[in-house]
């Protein structure tokens, strides 16, 4: 079993272009790829001998809009986000560096190998205007109801996606109700009051 | 005669609201985890048989007192609504934990504030998820209002009946 620097190393020398940080927090691999470069960093997870990334175990999004602001006005909770500096005594670790780039959006995928117990989550930049990415359906197919569910929360296209819709929500909802600009008192029922 | 309504009519609609209310076949409308404690209230131990409500009927064509357990979120409401128009009259509403009765701890989104919003409910049992004790008052409430469904007699000025609070005619 490869520690957490010899991942890096080896993702890094197959794709020195791809890689836009990396970090390692109580021994939880993270990387930051370019968009363009997913399907292919995943093929290369998955059949690599030293990787064998054979469970795709979640995949999920992040919304950066207010990463860091403090909110508008009093607000008894509130969890604006900083940079996770851990202690030194944690094995392996290498800090956050905080969002790889300046793009809303990060999609989160977590890896697992069964047969080298090896984890590594990866991260793709997702910009605003064009929120889209490509699907990993070829690859795993349990990507599919992860994806719906990221493009009905997080409004995020995946593309090459065969099934692409909502799967909480109805049909009828409008917007993308985990977007941090989605209004949090927003209410869109689909039969009214009765009387 | 005397009053509004003779002697055998007022008997007879006694008679109806004392069959009525010990012959209750429920809907489970289960959707969260007040379902265990429905389970529980339904099994040997607390034994909702005793009451005359220990047959579920799992068609809303059979039931008459429709037991709304769980979460409704606005993607479940119209499936809510159309069983309860399923059901025939007579037929009653029960609400059955907070998430039911007021949405909750869940304001968001997805979630129902109440079922009373789209179905008219006879008896609220809050609680998260109620206990089987507090379950079995709430039915006993709701024996009391079938009873009175036909007796002529007014209903309480209370409009919310829930259980742990007794209310007299």
């Amino acid at each position: 079993m490869l520690d957490n620097p010899s991942l890096f190393d080896l993702l890094h020398q197959r794709f020195p272009a791809a890689i836009l940080s990396t970090h390692a927090h109580r021994g939880d691999a993270t990387v930051t790829i370019r968009s363009e470069y997913l399907l292919d960093v995943a093929r290369f997870l998955r059949d690599e001998p030293g990787f064998r990334m054979n469970f795709l175990m979640d995949l999920t999004a992040v919304d950066y809009l207010t990463f860091g602001q403090k909110p508008p006005g009093r607000a008894a909770h509130f969890n604006a986000g900083v940079a996770v500096r851990p202690p030194a005594f944690i094995q392996d670790q290498i800090p956050w560096p905080g969002p790889a780039t300046g793009a809303r959006f990060e999609v989160v995928y977590h890896f697992y190998s069964l047969e080298t117990g090896h984890r590594l989550r990866l991260k793709v930049p997702v910009e605003e205007d064009s929120p889209q990415v490509d699907s990993l359906t070829p690859v795993w197919a349990s990507a599919d109801w992860f994806e719906r569910e990221v493009w009905d929360m997080f409004g995020i296209r995946f593309k090459g996606h065969p099934n692409l819709k909502r799967i909480l929500m109805y049909e009828e909802f409008q917007g993308h109700p985990l977007r941090k600009d989605y209004p949090v008192n927003r209410r869109q029922p689909l039969i009214g009051p009765i009387n | 005669m005397f009053g509004g309504e003779n002697f055998v009519t007022s008997k007879l609609n006694a008679a109806i609201g004392w069959a009525r209310k010990y012959s209750i076949f429920q809907y489970p409308f289960v959707t969260a985890c007040c379902g265990m404690e429905y389970m529980a209230t339904a099994c040997s131990h607390y034994d909702v048989d005793r009451f005359g409500a220990g047959l579920p009927r799992f068609s809303p064509r059979q039931a008459d007192v429709l037991f709304v357990v769980g979460t409704i979120s606005h993607k479940m409401a119209p499936v809510l609504k159309t069983i309860y128009d399923q059901m025939t009259e007579p037929k009653w509403v029960v609400a059955f934990g907070v998430c039911t009765c007021t949405g909750g701890f869940y304001d968001n989104y997805a979630t129902v504030m109440g079922i009373d919003t789209i179905i008219p409910v006879d008896i609220y049992i809050p609680g998260c998820p109620p206990r089987p004790e507090y379950v079995l008052d709430g039915l006993m409430k709701l024996q009391e209002k079938i009873q009175l469904q036909h007796s002529g007699k007014p209903y309480p000025k209370a409009q919310m009946y829930h259980a742990g609070q007794s209310f007299s005619v």
